[in-house]
């Protein structure tokens, strides 16, 4: 197991360098910082002398290599618009977009699985009909939309909720948490919904469709055949089956969301990375981009890591091969 | 008392364009400890008996009308929670394919022991201990061992042993093995054969053993019931229907059969197919692939009629001494 884990993180070596490459090799290209940076009125000489300063003069490559170089030391450079380290600006949002993403993924995850094996078993109650029906508008309104019609009907119309920020944080160490405050979790209820809504019923789906399709197989029939209960069936057997390929989606999908958060932030104006990226792509601040992209491959490795750990406790097929 | 009686079973398929009758009446009935064979071509109803019997037909599939009576007592309109206790208790099933009909996430210790404590009153220990027996029962070597094993770590001749002791391990009183050698090796089919007979006989349990394989039912069977399109076309006691066939269905079913004593240019067939069931002709089923035809099998449906031992749904039975 130690071996594998092992061989997993050697494995995404390489793919952290290809990811990082391409970051920096099309970031390198859009857009000229410099110019943003010093306004509208400057001196050739002011020109040469920030181009410089940046390194931005040397060859595509020896920038690759010094910027690879300071990475792996945890040195991402300095913000060309904030001229902070790029390190700390992360740091200082990550926690906002944990926060957030956790817990979008613990509602989808906690009100999405239930529905779809619900939706599964009872496939033809009214009420699965009827989830089904608003599962589909879920899947298809885009996040922005949702975002603001909810901030239309409880910010603005109920007026029971906050419509923007995260509220009152508490220090933790290097840590802020919105989770501590009444302010902070109030206003963590409608970005959350935003964000987890879809990944909520695509995984009802999901686990909807899978669970029809292990319903219909011959060892549930056998297992009706050897008398056993319904819950046995269902929860002893369908369920198990339905979770392998859940898991993989699932996990991509939960990837996503802190990967993506970026919408959610936005419409929310959350403290989060993804509003910082935003704002960073409005000005060309290439070590931000840059840095946030390697994180967010970082969190994708993690996350399929976890997803293949998970698969052999699920699966003892997997484990067999081991 | 008969175990199992089936009296006049139709069951029915309703569908947008009207409904089909799968099963048209049919009636038979399983003494304990006997081992009745039921054969005939693929769709001829044999695995829908099966299904029907243990209350576990695919909707929208449903017994329109007749019985089953399971020692007396009428079950073919008992709900599903009605059902439970009979299925695996009381009537045990195998099935086709061994290699779909486990759990692949669950060892087969545990799915012996969920089996045998929905059913018994075991405490973990003795449910595990009693695992451990049948995988010993079914031919499993070093059982203590393989029983925390998954299905995918056995071949499928061995899967299909699990599935049999899960089959008996609740100790029912009849078991319906549905073309339980169908998938598995040729080299494989007599062993798993030989053990479901041995272990039946030794604990007194009947058998309702689907196939179509006639070497099969010939080695094993006592009775033997022959359908066609849904309907009991002879059944008897197995040597008479074998070696004196009264229906032309089941004699040109013999007469399919490959034989090493006496070679042949081509083997016999039966001209045409069976029909679908949209598409039954009036009277007798298989009137129109009938050598023996008469005006009336094309009007009239016969009803089981009795010759000597055997009971054929037959006008013009195959006379004794014209059997090759």
């Amino acid at each position: 197991m130690f071996s594998f884990i092992l061989s997993r993180i050697l494995q995404a070596i390489p793919v952290l360098l290809a990811v990082g490459f391409i970051s920096f090799a099309m970031f390198a290209f859009v857009g000229d910082p410099v110019t943003i940076m010093l306004g509208q009125d400057y001196t050739e000489a002011q020109r040469a002398a920030l181009v410089s300063q940046l390194g931005l003069d040397q060859p595509f490559f020896v920038q690759y290599a010094k910027f690879v170089v300071e990475a792996v030391q945890g040195n991402f450079g300095i913000s060309y618009r904030l001229a902070r380290p790029v390190g700390a600006l992360i740091a200082e949002r990550l926690p906002a977009t944990v926060e957030l993403a956790l817990t979008a993924a613990v509602l989808a995850l906690a009100i999405g699985l239930p529905l779809g094996v619900y939706t599964g078993i009872r496939r033809n109650s009214a009420l699965s009909r009827l989830i089904m029906v608003f599962s589909l508008l879920g899947v298809s309104l885009p996040t922005f939309l949702i975002g603001i019609l909810l901030i239309l009907v409880f910010a603005v119309q109920l007026g029971v909720l906050p419509s923007f920020g995260r509220g009152d944080v508490v220090q933790l160490g290097h840590w802020s948490t919105g989770f501590l405050t009444a302010s902070g979790r109030r206003a963590l209820v409608l970005p959350a919904i935003t964000l987890g809504l879809f990944q909520m019923t695509l995984i009802m789906r999901l686990v909807r469709s899978e669970m029809l399709e292990v319903l219909r197989s011959d060892y549930i029939k056998f297992a009706r055949a050897r008398g056993l209960t319904p819950r046995a069936i269902n929860f002893g057997h369908a369920l198990g089956n339905t979770l392998v390929p859940v898991i993989t989606i699932v996990g991509l999908q939960l990837g996503g969301l802190i990967a993506f958060s970026i919408v959610t932030e936005t419409v929310f104006q959350w403290p989060g990375m993804g509003l910082l990226l935003v704002q960073s792509i409005g000005v060309a601040d290439i070590p931000v981009m840059s840095a946030y992209l390697l994180l967010i491959a970082v969190v994708f490795v993690g996350i399929n890591l976890c997803v293949d750990l998970l698969y052999f406790a699920v699966d003892p097929r997997l484990r067999a091969n081991r | 008392m008969a175990l199992l009686e089936v009296d006049r079973l139709v069951v029915e398929f309703p569908g947008r364009r009207g409904t089909l009758r799968a099963l048209d009446e049919i009636s038979f009935s399983i003494e304990p400890g006997e081992v009745l064979g039921v054969v005939g071509e693929s769709g001829a109803g044999k695995s829908l008996t099966g299904a029907a019997i243990i209350g576990l037909l695919e909707p929208p599939g449903r017994v329109a009308s007749g019985q089953i009576r399971l020692e007396g007592t009428r079950i073919d309109r008992f709900t599903d929670a009605q059902m439970r206790p009979i299925r695996g208790r009381r009537i045990g099933a195998i099935f086709q394919d061994p290699l779909t009909t486990l759990d692949p996430l669950v060892s087969v210790g545990k799915q012996l022991v969920e089996t045998m404590q929905t059913h018994l009153k075991l405490s973990d220990r003795d449910a595990r201990a009693r695992a451990v027996g049948w995988l010993e029962q079914v031919g499993i070597p070093a059982a203590a061992e393989r029983v925390g094993a998954y299905p995918h770590q056995f071949s499928g001749g061995m899967r299909q042993r699990v599935v049999i002791a899960l089959a008996l391990c609740a100790e029912p009183k009849l078991v319906i093995a549905d073309e339980p050698t169908t998938a598995l090796d040729v080299s494989i089919q007599a062993q798993i054969i030989a053990l479901l007979r041995r272990l039946t006989t030794d604990h007194g349990t009947s058998v309702m053993l689907v196939t179509h394989d006639m070497g099969v039912i010939a080695e094993t069977a006592d009775r033997v019931a022959v359908m066609y399109a849904g309907r009991i076309a002879e059944i008897g006691p197995v040597r008479d229907v074998v070696l004196h066939p009264s229906h032309p269905y089941t004699e040109g079913l013999m007469g399919s059969i490959p034989q090493l004593e006496h070679r042949v240019e081509r083997l016999r067939q039966i001209d045409g197919a069976m029909p679908r069931l949209t598409a039954i002709p009036p009277g007798c089923a298989f009137n129109p692939r009938c050598g023996r035809v008469l005006e009336r099998c094309r009007v009239d449906r016969p009803d089981l009629l009795a010759r000597g031992t055997t009971l054929a749904a037959c006008w013009n039975m195959v006379p004794m001494d014209d059997v090759t």
